[in-house]
């Protein structure tokens, strides 16, 4: 390693030394499929009448819950491991932060428009 | 117990002890560096779910113009997924490559991805031009500003995305694979996941749910 490299790669990062991640081709590959076939699944869903029609909605946010929950756990690696403790509180807490915007908007916005005054008048 | 004892670091620490609560000492850097790029993450999921929550409030809002069911063509929107779900594999398999210190392999799966990424964009940026020629731009409606402004957003984080790539290859080429630039791929790939997690929402909420109507 010559000196012109020491700026970039100074390691004054905090930890302990590393360990090579428990990742493997196979989990990708089983989130890939898995994460087609749920994509799959919710265009077929919202094309067709597979399911109740006024219950779609409801059965693309499963498929959509159920994508992201793939994803989590094959690509993005949060497992029940020790390493993931604090990387899954800090989710919970955005977990909630997002639920707390949409749906308090999406229900604020509903009541407002209820509550307005019709336009004929 | 005296405080020589509390004060002494525990000598052996059973494998697999949770690190995440401090008990087995030290998380290594690459957990810490994660657990970092983790919560900017988790502040950008933040701003998007403002602007889902603007376009869920805001799509019936049309004043007169055309709605989701009449802009959207889904054989492309199908297609733009693919093209980020494998994009998201291909680059798991790079950083994967690259932590076993295959450079090469690396390589391959870095120039996948980003075609992979350039195809999306490339579609996406056709249909806006396609949508804004037919009268159908962000001003339209408050319906269509939500919609240029979520989808724009995701598509600009795509863009930064790639061009951060193209940066991390020069250092691979540069500095070969270290440590420092191991975890810098690490951090890009967690950013490249997240954002494919974020196209899961606007697909199932913009296109898919507004179909339906």
């Amino acid at each position: 390693m010559t000196d012109r490299h020491e700026h970039v790669l100074d390691d004054r990062t905090p930890g302990v030394e590393e360990h090579e991640s428990s990742a493997t081709y196979l989990s990708y590959t089983v989130g890939l499929a898995l994460a087609i076939l749920a994509t799959i699944a919710s265009f077929v869903v919202s094309q067709t009448d597979l399911l109740w029609p006024p219950g779609i909605p409801v059965g693309l946010i499963v498929l959509a819950f159920a994508q992201i929950g793939v994803h989590l756990v094959f690509f993005l690696h949060l497992g029940s491991g020790a390493d993931s403790t604090n990387n899954i509180l800090a989710l919970a807490f955005g977990v909630l932060i997002v639920f707390l915007v949409i749906i308090g908007s999406v229900s604020i916005i509903a009541s407002l428009n209820s509550n307005m005054m019709p336009m004929s008048q | 117990m005296t405080v020589a004892a509390i004060d002494r670091a525990p000598a052996a620490v059973p494998a697999g002890l949770a690190r995440g609560r401090g008990g087995g000492g030290p998380a290594s850097k690459r957990v810490v560096v994660a657990y970092g790029f983790w919560i900017f993450i988790l502040g950008d999921m933040v701003m998007f779910s403002a602007l889902f929550a603007a376009f869920a409030v805001l799509r019936n809002s049309t004043a007169g113009g055309p709605t989701g069911a009449e802009l959207f063509d889904l054989r492309n929107v199908f297609i733009e997924t693919m093209c980020l779900l494998v994009s998201s594999y291909t680059c798991g398999l790079g950083a994967l490559s690259a932590e076993r210190r295959q450079p090469g392999r690396f390589l391959a799966f870095a120039v996948l991805t980003f075609v992979l990424g350039a195809a999306f964009l490339f579609i996406e940026v056709s249909e806006f031009a396609r949508m804004v020629e037919k009268g159908a731009g962000p001003s339209r409606s408050a319906f269509l500003s939500a919609f240029f402004t979520l989808v724009g957003t995701h598509g600009v984080h795509v863009a930064g995305g790639m061009i951060a790539l193209i940066y991390l290859v020069a250092q691979v080429l540069a500095y070969g694979l270290p440590a420092a630039v191991l975890r810098r791929l690490l951090c890009w790939s967690l950013f490249w996941h997240a954002l494919d997690i974020v196209w899961v929402g606007v697909f199932t909420l913009v296109y898919l749910m507004g179909d339906w109507h």
